[in-house]
């Protein structure tokens, strides 16, 4: 197993961001995170990735608990936060090779050329990461989180804001990943999940509302996923 | 650890803000010390530095605040605090790797004054009549008062994430320790209270280390004053888990 989180829970004072959840994800799968925003994607995936600890429950990365071990998860795992945070004024190489300084990785220079490779960001290596455009920042992002060569990927709105053109480059990216690693990604984008997830986990308001793979949550619903979706997250809305 | 410091190093080459610092302290300390009317060393007709170690507490208050100012608040800005404390490494060691890089830059800074010593000792007469150990002593302290500076603007960078506000706070906090009170210590109604308020003061210890005379007890202090606010930064750094 590569991702295991039992009865976890974050809450901010009085606010329950995620509440008691549970969920296995598998060796080797791409597994879709979903939910509407403010649901407790991001909050999730920052607690597997040692940002925040949770206020309650746990999990294992890889058998190594993320709460307890918090630094030796962080070498297993590549993470993508939200927004893709950046330093606008370094280099390319120079930014990946600090980040594979702090990731540890042993040669860092073949590190760098090979993340360089896998995000096809040959073409503008010797930027600066402020010129870049939306889409080749995002493969940095992506990149700095390859570096180590983790088993598992945790990639949050890895292709938020990109146009449909680096929407389908990033998918065909994480695609390939996906065969060697276990990749974790959040959206709430359903053709994006329908291109890459075998598996689908549903979050709302903190709680899971659906667990399943792609194709027989779709089979079971009789509707398409865009719907299943409105129908497990917005029913809790109503009046 | 060692990685994120070398960053740091770089990424002050890269910006102005290390040569601007560096430049305004040596031209500050240097029109102090050789001309301003009335306190230069022609005018004193001594040969030592004292002038330039009476006011480099007060220029340094303000250039340290100008080096740290930056370091956490612009991660905070960024959201790049999130990938460095996502990566196998502590909290502590981010924060010692910002702090030995700033510490370094203002160190380098210290050590071109050393040009002035070289000057003076060639002014004294007989050449060489300079009073090495008030001078030794002085450079001492005024390296551990940059370390207790640095530990504060550290500080004052990691509650915001607006340099302008870790800037102005980090300015206010050190010139209170530094200024504020060992003013107490001369209020006449105070008194003791007074007194012993200034010793808490960094005046107080850097005047007695300045004369040349390092008492371990003045170390310890400047040690742990340093090491106290370090541990706040952590605090802070800390509290988003809370």
């Amino acid at each position: 197993m590569s991702i295991e989180v039992n009865t976890l829970s974050k809450i901010y004072g009085k606010q329950v961001a995620v509440n008691n959840i549970n969920f296995q994800i598998k060796t080797g799968e791409i597994v879709g995170f979903l939910g509407p925003n403010g649901a407790g994607k991001s909050t999730t995936m920052k607690m597997i990735t040692g940002f925040i600890p949770p206020s309650s429950g746990g999990g294992t990365v890889c058998g190594l608990d993320f709460v307890e071990q918090s630094i030796e998860v962080r070498k297993i795992v590549g993470y993508l936060p939200e927004n893709n945070p950046l330093y606008p004024e370094m280099y390319i190489k120079e930014y990946l090779q600090f980040m594979a300084g702090l990731s540890q990785t042993n040669d860092s220079k073949v590190a760098v050329k090979n993340a360089i490779e896998i995000t096809r960001l040959g073409p503008e290596q010797h930027k600066k990461i402020g010129q870049l455009s939306k889409g080749y920042r995002q493969r940095v992002g992506l990149a700095q989180a390859l570096l180590h060569n983790p088993k598992v990927l945790i990639l949050d709105e890895p292709t938020s804001g990109l146009d449909p053109i680096q929407v389908a480059e990033m998918r065909n990216v994480i695609t390939d990943l996906g065969k060697e690693k276990t990749v974790m990604l959040s959206t709430h984008i359903m053709q994006e999940v329908e291109a890459m997830c075998e598996r689908v986990i549903m979050i709302n308001k903190g709680n899971i509302v659906a667990d399943d793979n792609l194709k027989e949550l779709i089979s079971k619903h009789q509707t398409s996923l865009e719907e299943i979706f409105k129908q497990l997250t917005q029913n809790v809305d109503t009046i | 650890m060692w990685t994120l410091y070398k960053k740091e190093i770089r990424s002050f080459l890269g910006s102005l803000i290390a040569y601007i610092v560096i430049g305004v302290y040596l031209v500050l300390t240097g029109l102090f010390l050789w001309f301003v009317d009335g306190n230069n060393v022609f005018d004193l007709g001594i040969a030592s530095l004292q002038v330039m170690f009476d006011i480099a507490p007060y220029i340094l208050i303000f250039l340290v605040s100008a080096i740290t100012m930056k370091s956490i608040a612009d991660e905070k800005r960024l959201g790049t605090l999130e990938i460095l404390t996502t990566k196998p490494i502590s909290d502590i060691s981010i924060i010692l790797a910002k702090f030995t890089a700033s510490i370094t830059l203002i160190a380098f800074a210290l050590l071109l004054t050393t040009v002035y010593a070289y000057t003076i000792q060639n002014l004294s007469n007989p050449i060489g009549n300079v009073d090495w150990g008030a001078m030794l002593g002085s450079y001492l302290g005024l390296l551990l008062l940059s370390a207790c500076y640095t530990s504060i603007g550290l500080f004052s960078s990691s509650i915001t994430d607006n340099q302008i506000v870790a800037l102005l706070s980090s300015m206010v906090i050190s010139f209170f320790f530094y200024s504020v009170l060992s003013m107490l210590g001369d209020v006449s109604w105070l008194d003791s209270i007074g007194r012993s308020l200034s010793w808490f003061g960094l005046e107080f210890h850097y005047n007695s280390i300045s004369r040349g005379v390092v008492d371990t007890r003045d170390v310890i202090y400047f040690g742990g004053f340093t090491a106290v606010f370090l541990g706040f930064t952590q605090l802070v750094f800390e509290s988003r888990k809370w």
